[in-house]
């Protein structure tokens, strides 16, 4: 077999230049500036102004408002994780035990996932919402089910955080599910057939065979819940338009400080969130591996 | 092998060409001199057929072309600009939206030419032609706090102004006269109570899930309880938002709440939601800015209202009302047709020109003399332009921190959830700390 020359390892070089500076330039040179404006006042015209590390106090030490909006961030985060994973999860198992009609549910359930966001966002505002804002469309079919005590104000104060959960929940379960029933359907059926030849039950194929193989793709759809739901935005934007502060997450911090100009202060921001999403991730990874290694199925 | 190699070279040169510079549209319009074309970007949905009958006029009278081209939404429209800016790839003629500290940024990266000789020329004729308040925004002082060089560099094409609007037809199924408006906030409040209870419509709805139209109307109540001097200095950081008479103003927005006029979800509504539901006649009152006429109008050919001024909440001082700064052209500084640009602004902002525009959008004019176009609605607002005030124009700008801090606590005390005195005890401490970091 012969050596790549000095001049075939160029010309292989140059098939992977137009990726290489596509990623460079939309990926890479980004990244860096994103920490480059961190440190400056900048208001995308004119001032260009070194500031060392005032933007991140500002967000950090003084940055009330930006803990608050973590803290619904993190709340709307464990529904998803706990309410939305749990009936995903649930759901799949019982469509994996669907051989034929299996496959009907998994479109039936991404539909919700693939719609806009800014459209569910809306539709659920003419759901939820009173005039003149929305069509208060649940209330009104509550009431014409004969179950008028159910109904109240689902955008009230002290209850539109967990409305906007628990609409992120419904939108978003179907990526959960998805990802799930696949894993479901990778583990092979004889490992089934030789627990309930050896006698074990439901329970005990399920903790001792679905949930450790499962694992991995549990770990992912964790780690893929936490990094979409605490960078949700633009359903929470359409259905309550931050409600006065009480639906404010993270990014629309964001968005708002990129909007009045304030690109440093964002970017700070966006860089905080990023660590903290980060670490978040390395941390599930690690707790995944542990929980296989317990199991003893971690590959190879 | 080296055919395969082509391809990647001709995406890679596709690429780099569409990073570059895309030369301006007013430079090929340069590179032709004897044929000019003056391109203007704008963002007003609501009079580009008007731009465009006006563009067809100036060619009959002038042989020169105007593109009038329209960006929509305002959002979009201020990204495009900014990204064009950077590009140094701004049409002849464009409009900066947002604060006059955008308009400041833009002025200090060469961007906005000087119009300040033109203004000035044949004795101040063309200055003098403007109402003082819609040129102001676009003038800056020597030693202005935007420490942008002094100058004026925009041409307003239209004035607005804040004001309450009320509907004259629940007012009669309330028993009320519709020929008198509240004067001050009780009576304001007694008659949105009464046409709620008569009508079941609400007492008062607004867009204040856009928080600066909370912000302009406190700002209005502050000057009305402490005058202008006071509130400059608070400004200035020389009076504390802890001030009593700042704790009044705040009041106001809780004396509302618990009043029971206030729309349900009212901090979660945009304007356009508000002036819609004002037009199917589902609330007594709005507060809304003067382009709301031409809004209501497509909105409802039968809604019979008025607007009024800012019921006052003090009698100390005078109410001020919030406006003056309207849309406004700038003329791009490096543009190689700004002569001809700025003589299209002259006549634009001529006389007829104006008429046609205040006609045509149901906007207050910017210059005088087109009284006898403007709406019936809009007529009464004409005295108050002699009473306008506006951030744009005032001798210093707060600082963003406080004013997110103040906007959203004045959204959180009409939630019922933060007192005035929370408030202005947040607020100052906000202020206290850009004052130590400016």
């Amino acid at each position: 077999m012969r050596e790549n020359s000095a001049s075939d390892n160029f010309k292989n070089f140059l098939f992977i230049l137009p990726a290489l500076l596509i990623f460079s330039i939309f990926y890479i040179y980004p990244f860096f500036y994103t920490f480059i404006l961190s440190f400056h006042r900048y208001d995308f015209i004119s001032e260009f102004k070194f500031v060392g590390w005032d933007n991140f106090k500002e967000v950090l030490i003084y940055g009330k408002d930006w803990w608050s909006s973590i803290y619904r961030g993190g709340f709307i985060t464990f529904w998803a994780l706990t309410f939305q994973n749990m009936l995903a999860f649930a759901l799949a198992l019982a469509a994996d035990r669907l051989t034929r009609t299996g496959k009907i549910y998994r479109v039936i359930f991404f539909v919700l996932p693939v719609l806009s966001e800014v459209i569910i966002g809306l539709l659920m505002q003419q759901m939820l919402a009173t005039a003149p804002q929305g069509g208060d469309v649940l209330n009104h079919m509550l009431k014409n089910l004969g179950l008028a005590s159910l109904t109240r104000d689902w955008m009230a104060n002290d209850r539109v955080l967990l409305t906007t959960a628990i609409v992120h929940c419904w939108k978003g379960f179907g990526w959960a599910f998805v990802l799930i029933f696949a894993g479901l359907q990778t583990i092979p059926e004889q490992l089934y057939e030789a627990a309930r030849i050896d006698g074990a039950s439901w329970w005990q194929s399920f903790t001792n065979i679905v949930v450790p193989l499962l694992m991995p793709v549990l770990a992912l759809v964790m780690v893929l819940t936490v990094l979409g739901t605490m960078q949700a935005f633009a359903m929470i934007l359409a259905l309550t338009r931050g409600a006065g502060g009480l639906t404010e997450v993270p990014v629309m911090k964001i968005y708002d400080h990129v909007r009045s100009s304030q690109v440093g202060l964002a970017c700070a921001e966006g860089i905080v969130l990023g660590v903290i999403l980060v670490a978040f991730s390395f941390t599930m990874l690690y707790i995944s591996k542990q929980i296989r290694k317990k199991y003893d199925v971690l590959p190879g | 092998m080296c055919l395969r190699v082509w391809p990647a070279f001709i995406l890679a040169g596709c690429l780099l060409a569409g990073c570059a510079n895309e030369k301006s549209s007013a430079v090929k319009a340069g590179e032709s001199p004897a044929v000019k074309k003056i391109v203007v970007w704008h963002w007003m949905n609501d009079r580009h057929c008007a731009f465009d009958e006006l563009a067809a006029k100036y060619k009959a009278q002038t042989g020169i072309d105007v593109e009038f081209k329209l960006f929509s939404p305002p959002d979009i429209y201020s990204q495009k600009v900014i990204a064009a800016a950077r590009a140094g790839n701004l049409p002849d003629v464009f409009g900066i939206l947002g604060e006059k500290k955008t308009l400041a940024s833009f002025i200090k990266a060469g961007h906005v030419l000087d119009l300040t000789a033109y203004m000035i020329a044949d004795h101040k004729v063309w200055q003098d032609s403007f109402f003082t308040q819609a040129l102001e925004v676009n003038v800056f002082r020597a030693g202005n706090s935007y420490q942008a060089p002094a100058g004026v560099f925009g041409v307003p094409i239209d004035t607005t102004l804040m004001q309450f609007v009320y509907n004259k037809a629940l007012f009669k199924k309330a028993g009320l006269d519709p020929e008198q408006p509240p004067a001050t906030i009780e009576e304001f409040i007694n008659m949105a109570l009464a046409v709620k209870k008569k009508t079941g419509s609400d007492g008062f709805i607004c867009g204040w899930g856009e928080n600066w139209l909370l912000n302009s109307l406190a700002m209005e109540w502050a000057i009305n309880t402490m005058g202008e001097e006071k509130f400059y200095q608070t400004i200035a950081g020389k009076v504390p938002y802890t001030d009593p008479d700042w704790i009044s103003v705040f009041s106001q927005f809780s004396k509302l709440k618990d009043s029971g006029i206030l729309s349900p979800n009212i901090t979660t509504m945009i304007n356009k939601e508000s002036e819609s539901a004002f037009s199917a006649d589902r609330s007594a009152f709005s507060y809304n800015g003067s382009w709301s006429v031409n809004v209501y109008k497509q909105l409802s050919q039968n809604l019979d209202y008025a607007f009024f001024g800012l019921p006052k909440v003090s009698n100390k001082f005078p109410a001020k009302i919030w406006g003056g700064a309207g849309s406004s052209f700038m003329v791009y500084a490096k543009s190689p047709n700004k002569d001809e640009a700025v003589s299209f602004l002259k006549w634009l902002t001529q006389e007829d020109q104006q008429k046609v525009l205040a006609k045509a959008t149901n906007n207050l004019p910017s210059v005088k003399g087109c009284e006898s176009e403007v709406a019936p609605v809009l007529k009464p607002l004409l005295a108050d332009f002699d009473n306008l005030t506006h951030p744009n124009n005032w001798p210093a700008y707060e600082d963003y921190r406080v004013t997110e801090v103040l906007n959203k606590g004045l959204q959180r005390i009409v939630m019922g959830l933060m007192t005035p005195d929370q408030l202005a005890k947040e607020v100052q401490e906000v202020k206290q700390r850009a004052n130590n970091s400016n």
